[in-house]
């Protein structure tokens, strides 16, 4: 029994080195920084990440399974804005609800039909329904790119809503990761994935049902998006849709990768998007409070990033057995 | 006799000019001249997107003069995408049907630049409305972003009031937009002349809510006692009074903007006192001068890119006590308004 097992270099793998950078992040900032180690200052970090790491759980389940989503934020945008004008034009809050829950499953379904059974590959797919979502809804279903949430309305009081003073989307995102997790971990889909992820055709052939899990993945994605929607309006008593030409997408696939769930499938978990979470939630906290500008905020996000593949790959060297078909 | 000579005919000049005056009245040349300068002329808006109040606000107002001297006015939405803007402009230009007029909303100061000068070269006259950028447009149309910032820095000091911690934090947008940057610059030099007051934090919110919220929530955790934040828009500006309600801080965080001056985004959030106080644009009166600068050029026979005119509209930092009915106007009206026709 080796006690210091994970400092053991060859037992490193990226998540590990990650995780050991942002404790190393952590350490430094709470010596360094003075009110970062403070309990609400902790709290705040997480909240930060909350709505990226439920985002990055609907991905890295998509991930696993070889694919990706890059709708996600479109979804989530674009299906909370229609409710919302929904609602301020008058809808019924069930009716809005109902249609907005078939608009979410559509596309879900939508996306995984095409990749599962179409066969066109998914970053072209979820391209497209992506910038499909946004186009129709922003232009046939809602007049602004912000739209608010009506006045007293649940999904305002939702933003409010604090457990030991501490905001729900925490407890949102932390029950998330859970049933993520149980999911994966214990139930037989949940492992399917697994092998889906790392030999789809292998995986037909002892039997899974390959396709339709595909179709679920998608539509699991979707649906975690818009719950991720319905939090940032919650919080900020609008959504602006604008979020869909922002960096968070890309943010969201940094989240699952630099938490080690390889493009290639078949790898990584809930434990994997916590760590890449928390290592972006410290990172950015701590250069928010040294004042650092957004230019250099990106910058020094992207040289860890960087950091973190570069050592992987002279830790973990790829060679014919590690690499498979399919990665990106 | 002279005399009586002289007066006849002054009496025959008075008759003939008494009698030539009802006749010049009916052929005032100016209307034939306006119409002739004006007619069929195409003026096109080239906003970063079509999405949001002021870009709505100045199409609603724009559309509804160029129409009424029969000129054709057209909108294209960028959506944000800087890209997509400098395709719309060029397919713009080289198209059968150039506009006469192009009124664009720059990005940065930069990334048009080429393609304003083509526009002038093929004979277009370019307005710039809004943010500024590094080119001698036909005019220049919106705020003076420094001034502007004054005004924010001594509304914020102004709701600081002389008993508070004095510190404020700043919200700023990014660091590519003269907006932004002007804006700080403004922010600046008013709190140099006021020393006792300190800036504690001043990060970017990218013009994004989230963002914005995330960092004043963390300035908020640094600095409990910030007297008041200042946020580069009230597009975002929304994130941060989550973070002081979040940190329960309302009505001690003197939160200022600017805005549009469209109701649902400033008027009522400063009426029920969510913002402190509002730096807005008087959106009628731009666009107004916009409908001026546009009938002038038209009419001036210059070629395109000759004089270079600066028409700043008239700021003011406006806080709850000065509201006024009539201190916003309002999208959805103007929005029932276009749909009715």
């Amino acid at each position: 029994m080796n006690a210091i097992g994970w400092l053991n270099l060859k037992s490193l793998n990226q998540e590990g080195i990650v995780f050991a950078i942002a404790v190393v992040l952590f350490v430094a900032a709470a010596i360094g920084l003075p009110g970062f180690i403070d309990p609400n200052n902790l709290v705040a970090i997480v909240r930060s990440v909350s709505v990226l790491g439920i985002l990055a759980l609907g991905m890295a389940v998509v991930i696993i399974g070889r694919g990706i989503d890059l709708s996600a934020v479109a979804i989530m945008a674009m299906s909370v804005a229609w409710y919302l004008q929904l609602l301020n034009t008058g809808t019924s809050d069930g009716l809005a609800f109902a249609y907005v829950l078939a608009g979410v499953l559509a596309i879900g379904l939508l996306n995984g039909f095409l990749v599962a059974y179409a066969d066109v590959p998914a970053i072209f797919v979820t391209l497209a329904t992506g910038s499909f979502v946004f186009g129709y809804v922003r232009s046939q279903l809602i007049t602004q790119d912000a739209v608010p949430v009506p006045q007293g309305h649940w999904v305002e009081l939702l933003g409010g809503l604090r457990f030991l003073d501490i905001p729900i989307e925490v407890f949102v995102f932390a029950g998330l990761a859970f049933l993520f997790f149980l999911f994966l971990r214990y139930t037989k889909w949940g492992r399917y994935i697994y092998f889906a992820g790392d030999n789809p055709v292998a995986a037909r052939n002892i039997g899974i049902p390959v396709r339709p899990m595909l179709v679920l993945r998608y539509v699991l994605s979707a649906f975690v998006a818009l719950i991720a929607g319905l939090l940032t309006a919650a919080s900020l008593h609008s959504i602006n849709t604008r979020v869909v030409n922002s960096t968070l997408l890309y943010d969201i696939v940094l989240v699952a990768v630099i938490g080690g769930i390889g493009l290639s499938g078949g790898r990584g978990g809930v434990r994997n998007v916590l760590v890449g979470a928390a290592l972006i939630g410290i990172l950015l906290n701590a250069m928010t409070i040294i004042d650092i500008p957004l230019l250099y905020q990106n910058l020094i996000k992207a040289a860890i990033l960087l950091g973190a593949i570069i050592v992987d790959g002279i830790i973990n060297p790829r060679d014919e057995q590690t690499a498979q078909q399919g990665d990106i | 006799m002279r005399l009586i000579k002289t007066l006849m005919a002054a009496a025959t000049a008075l008759a003939i000019t008494a009698f030539v005056a009802p006749t010049f009245a009916a052929d005032d040349p100016g209307p034939a001249a306006y119409a002739q300068a004006l007619k069929g002329k195409r003026v096109m808006l080239v906003p970063l997107a079509m999405g949001f109040d002021l870009a709505q606000g100045w199409a609603h107002y724009l559309k509804k003069e160029v129409e009424a001297w029969g000129g054709t006015f057209e909108t294209r939405d960028p959506n944000w995408v800087v890209d997509a803007g400098a395709q719309a402009i060029t397919d713009a230009i080289s198209s059968d049907t150039r506009p006469d007029v192009l009124i664009i909303h720059a990005p940065d100061l930069n990334s048009y630049s080429k393609l304003m000068k083509k526009a002038q070269a093929a004979g277009t006259y370019v307005i710039l409305v809004d943010n500024p950028a590094n080119f001698p447009a036909d005019a220049f149309v919106g705020s003076d972003w420094d001034r502007l910032g004054q005004l924010e820095a001594e509304a914020a000091i102004k709701g600081c009031g002389e008993n508070s911690s004095k510190k404020i934090g700043l919200v700023q947008g990014d660091q590519a937009n003269s907006s932004s940057l002007y804006q700080y610059a403004g922010i600046m030099k008013v709190l140099d002349k006021h020393p006792d007051f300190k800036v504690v934090a001043k990060p970017d919110s990218n013009w994004d809510a989230t963002t914005s919220r995330n960092v004043t929530t963390t300035m908020l955790q640094q600095n409990p006692d910030i007297c008041s934040i200042i946020d580069f828009w009230d597009g975002d500006a929304t994130g941060a009074s989550a973070a002081i309600r979040d940190a329960k801080l309302d009505g001690k965080v003197f939160l200022v903007t600017t805005g549009g001056g469209e109701k649902a985004a400033d008027c009522d959030k400063l009426n029920d006192g969510t913002y402190g106080a509002v730096v807005m644009t008087d959106l009628a009166r731009q666009s107004g001068d916009m409908n001026a600068i546009i009938k002038f050029l038209l009419q001036s026979g210059q070629p395109a890119g000759t004089s270079h005119t600066y028409i700043y509209t008239l700021e003011k930092a406006t806080t709850k006590a000065d509201l006024k009915p009539d201190s916003c106007w309002d999208l959805k009206a103007l929005q029932a308004e276009a749909a009715a026709k």
